[in-house]
């Protein structure tokens, strides 16, 4: 494989970038020709993409010193190079970007049609597309933190898109800020990794690790010329700790997770393709990337904890929303969860399937909730839905595709892929299993609780809008149509067969060796899709020809439905104690008080000095001359006495 | 036996003081002016009973006069140039009258 | 006491009564005739040190040249008599007179005690006349440089004087 070729893929949306960002005014009025040439940019990335995939499924990787396309920094004792890491892993997560990411650009030239920011729309829209290219390509974790931040900045910039509404800037500072704590912790990490093992090259890292070996007390490894215990025996504990928080305020776990519900003020194709299908998973590849480091360290644990009871509870908070995107963002949560407690639990090639399987029928799913938006007049409470199916056949359709998928209905995607990560969390913990088994019941609950809402029954569509209902035009149901296919059947295609799959061999050579969970594959399948079928079933009991009536009832009800207040606590005690420290202390007292105090005084001194100073400036020529000339009898006196 | 140079100095050394003291007392900026011309004639004064003393066969001395000159003429030329400009102004060329660098 | 005691003397003291009329008279005029009384004996003294040739440029640039541009300026300013009194107030006056003394008794003291300075003892003071061909040659060789900046600095001058009067003419008008 050449590196060109990987240069071209990771280029061309940058030259979209620049293209519609440079050029975006003359482009204004002719929106078609901004948006084809996005999606080429997009597309061409693809085409790469899939060149890659074939040469990697040859046994050509690109790797070490292969990749390495020139040395950014060089000091005496490190070198970052900018360098491309092409493995299994890496061109899976191509192949999602870049398919769900040209998709969604096609779409989204129908979905944006008519907005004022089209140009600026799609040149932000590259821009992340190149900003995620660099994260899974970078061949260390310097340029994995390049990407990372770029993707923050864009995901910031797309959700507060439509600036002028105060919502949307708020959600997009919202999301950068609690971004900024994960990557703070990412950063913490990075440094860690860094003064332990001397270098952030993959490559380097990760032969190290492999060779360590544990210490004779059984605290920590034995120390090697490339390894140094920075933090005694957990050094490795805390570094992959720090990563995880990076991936928690990236993937949007337990703490973090508050910004995703919020990002959903963007324009739905990001959300679709940043908020669900890309973006957020990017913890997940950076945890699988770094699998030996989570191995040695055993840390797999709290991710798989962290991970499942996020699952859980997103999935509860879900069930109470009655704001279509805001479901499908919960949902997006929880099944980032799932991915989670697949890496946790050593199941690399699970979680990583997991997010491809996602990445098609959540993205898939946002599509369709936009095309609902579209046709609704952007309406987004499901309960003034309703019936919908008969003027939406498409949409209705491909929607359906994606809840049975992600409700574990037998045979589609969601099913193989959650089902491996249930099984494998068997071999973990039986409490995490269980726990799984429990949020894909409420998965499939509140998925088909949307789906018979905002699809069946009757119609709660308010008139004028019902007078012109319409089915998407053919640009925005295409994507559609085309991401239902492996929506519905990459599952069968990837994932048949468990760990003897095809997805698992493409993968082996990455990931290091999984031990194969204990317990009958298809009894765990049985099981899975009996709870699924379970949840789709009693969804259909309550709300089949029901008008939802979605007033809280009792305390608990109340608690869900406000999303266990877990906003008005943050705010409440982080968000509020900052901002009185903020005013009362740092502006009050020391901003103006000290800082300007001290400014002030400074002044003030140097204008009394100058206001005695300039009594000496009397203008008389002769004032001037008579101290000259005692300077000169002075110097003379000196000369003639002392020298 | 000729004069010892000592006496040409002190001479100088007068003349340069009378120079100095016209300066700081005077308010017309032309008698100033002379005063200058008075400070660099001493000057001139002592280059030239220095280099005869010093018994050199090159006269050196008599050179730096001849520059000195030069500049005393230029310098003559442009301070009476800004007089007269000066003049024009403030109708004065007492250089008490003349303060706008007051600060 | 020899002629040149005599003559030095004689020399010395036209100098210092000319420079003393120069800051005393009121009417500038005859501060400038003063002047060219004293550079006279100015040029009478460089011809007592052999100094020909800067004796008679003495005469011609200084005692010529520029008083002429003196007097001309003090003609066309139309001055008449000025008070003598010094831009000096009270206590700065004084302390300008102090200042002065000190200076002359500091001046004088080195003067006197050059005398006794080993390289100009040493040195056999030289008698001969210097000739205007040797300063000539030495001005074209050792100090062509400083000769030629002379030149530029002449030049500047003159388009010096040109642009402060002629802007002042323009403002007028």
């Amino acid at each position: 494989m050449s590196k060109e070729l990987i240069v071209i893929l990771l280029i061309s949306p940058l030259v979209g970038f620049l293209i519609n960002g440079l050029f975006g005014k003359w482009l204004k009025g002719q929106e078609k020709l901004s948006g084809v040439l996005g999606s080429l940019a997009v597309f061409i990335s693809l085409t790469c993409s899939i060149i890659a995939f074939i040469k990697v499924q040859g046994g050509t990787t690109l790797e070490g010193e292969n990749g390495i396309l020139y040395t950014w920094i060089s000091g005496e004792s490190f070198t970052f190079n900018i360098g491309f890491h092409v493995d299994a892993l890496t061109t899976v997560m191509l192949l999602v970007i870049t398919g769900v990411g040209f998709l969604i650009h096609i779409y989204s030239i129908g979905y944006m049609h008519g907005d004022s920011g089209y140009t600026r729309y799609f040149a932000y829209l590259n821009l992340f597309v190149f900003a995620m290219l660099i994260l899974v390509l970078g061949n260390n974790y310097v340029m994995m933190f390049v990407g990372w931040e770029g993707v923050g900045l864009c995901s910031y910039l797309l959700i507060g898109f439509w600036y002028e509404k105060q919502s949307a800037t708020d959600a997009g500072k919202k999301a950068f800020i609690v971004n900024r704590i994960g990557d703070f912790g990412f950063l913490l990490g990075m440094f860690t990794l860094f003064a332990a093992f001397g270098s952030l090259d993959f490559g380097s890292i990760f032969e190290t690790a492999k060779e360590l070996q544990p210490a004779a007390d059984g605290m920590g490894f034995v120390e090697t010329d490339n390894f140094k215990q920075i933090f005694g025996a957990s050094t490795l504990v805390i570094a992959t700790l720090l990563l995880f928080v990076g991936a928690i305020g990236k993937s949007a776990q337990i703490p973090l997770y508050v910004w995703l519900p919020d990002a959903m003020e963007g324009p739905t194709p990001v959300s679709a393709l940043i908020h669900a299908a890309t973006m957020v998973t990017a913890g997940v590849y950076m945890i699988a990337r770094s699998a030996v480091l989570y191995n040695l360290a055993e840390t797999g644990v709290v991710v798989a904890w962290i991970g499942v009871l996020t699952a859980l509870f997103a999935a509860i908070i879900a069930l109470k929303q009655n704001d279509i995107k805001r479901i499908l963002a919960y949902s997006t949560v929880s099944q980032l969860g799932y991915m989670f407690v697949g890496v946790g639990v050593g199941a690399y090639a699970s979680g990583i399937f997991h997010l491809v399987t996602h990445a098609f029928f959540k993205g898939l799913m946002f599509l369709t909730a936009g095309s609902v938006m579209h046709a609704m007049a952007n309406e987004l409470d499901i309960r003034k839905m309703g019936g919908l199916r008969n003027k939406l056949p498409i949409t209705h359709a491909t929607f359906l595709v994606g809840a049975l998928a992600i409700a574990g209905a037998p045979f589609l995607s969601g099913f193989w892929s959650k089902d491996e990560i249930l099984h494998s969390a068997w071999g973990g913990s039986k409490a995490i299993y269980i726990i799984g088994l429990i949020t894909a019941f409420l998965t499939a609950f509140y998925m088909f609780r949307l789906i018979f809402v905002t699809f069946y029954g009757k119609s709660r569509v308010e008139p004028e809008v019902a007078s012109h209902l319409h089915e998407s035009p053919a640009v925005m149901w295409l994507p559609l149509a085309i991401l239902a296919v492996p929506s519905a059947l990459i599952g069968l295609l990837l994932g048949v067969g468990g760990h003897d799959s095809w997805f698992h061999h493409f993968t082996e050579d990455v990931f290091p060796k999984a031990d194969k969970a204990p317990g009958n594959v298809i009894l765990f399948m049985v099981i899975s899709s009996i709870v699924g079928l379970a949840g789709i079933a009693y969804a259909w009991t309550r709300y089949k020809d029901r008008v939802p009536s979605d007033e809280p009832t009792n305390a608990l009800q109340r608690l869900v439905a406000n999303k266990f207040y877990i906003d008005e606590i943050y705010n409440t005690f982080i968000v509020q104690p900052i901002k009185n420290i903020s005013h009362f202390l740092l502006w009050k007292v020391f901003d103006t008080l000290i800082v300007d105090g001290i400014v002030n005084a400074v002044a003030a001194i140097i204008r009394v000095i100058g206001g005695t100073l300039r009594r000496l400036q009397t203008g008389l020529v002769q004032v001037y001359i008579v101290s000259m000339v005692i300077g000169i009898v002075l110097f003379l006196a000196y000369y003639l006495f002392f020298a | 036996m000729s004069l010892g140079v000592e006496y040409y100095l002190v001479l100088s050394a007068l003349l340069f003081t009378i120079g100095v003291l016209g300066v700081l007392i005077r308010r017309n900026a032309i008698i100033i002016f002379m005063c200058i011309e008075l400070m660099l004639n001493a000057a001139n004064l002592a280059f030239v009973a220095i280099n005869r003393s010093l018994g050199s066969s090159d006269p050196d001395g008599q050179l730096f006069v001849f520059f000195v000159m030069a500049v005393a003429a230029a310098e003559v030329a442009i301070g009476l140039a800004i007089i007269v400009s000066v003049f024009k102004h403030k109708k004065t060329i007492n250089v008490d009258e003349v303060n706008s660098l007051k600060g | 006491m020899t002629a040149e005691h005599v003559l030095f003397f004689v020399f010395g003291a036209v100098s210092l009564i000319g420079a003393i009329s120069v800051i005393s008279f009121r009417h500038p005029i005859y501060s400038a005739l003063s002047l060219i009384v004293t550079f006279f004996a100015q040029a009478g003294l460089f011809v007592l040190l052999g100094a020909h040739f800067v004796a008679a440029v003495q005469v011609i640039v200084y005692a010529g040249a520029i008083m002429v541009l003196f007097l001309f300026v003090i003609m066309l300013l139309n001055l008449g008599t000025l008070s003598a009194k010094s831009a000096l107030k009270g206590k700065l006056k004084g302390l300008a007179v102090v200042l002065g003394v000190l200076l002359a008794i500091q001046g004088v003291y080195i003067a006197m005690t050059a005398g006794t300075d080993t390289a100009l003892e040493s040195a056999q003071a030289s008698t001969e006349v210097v000739t205007t061909y040797k300063i000539g040659e030495l001005l074209f060789s050792k100090y062509l440089l400083p000769f030629e900046v002379t030149s530029l600095i002449l030049l500047a001058a003159l388009i010096g004087v040109i642009v402060l009067v002629k802007r002042e003419n323009q403002a007028e008008n």
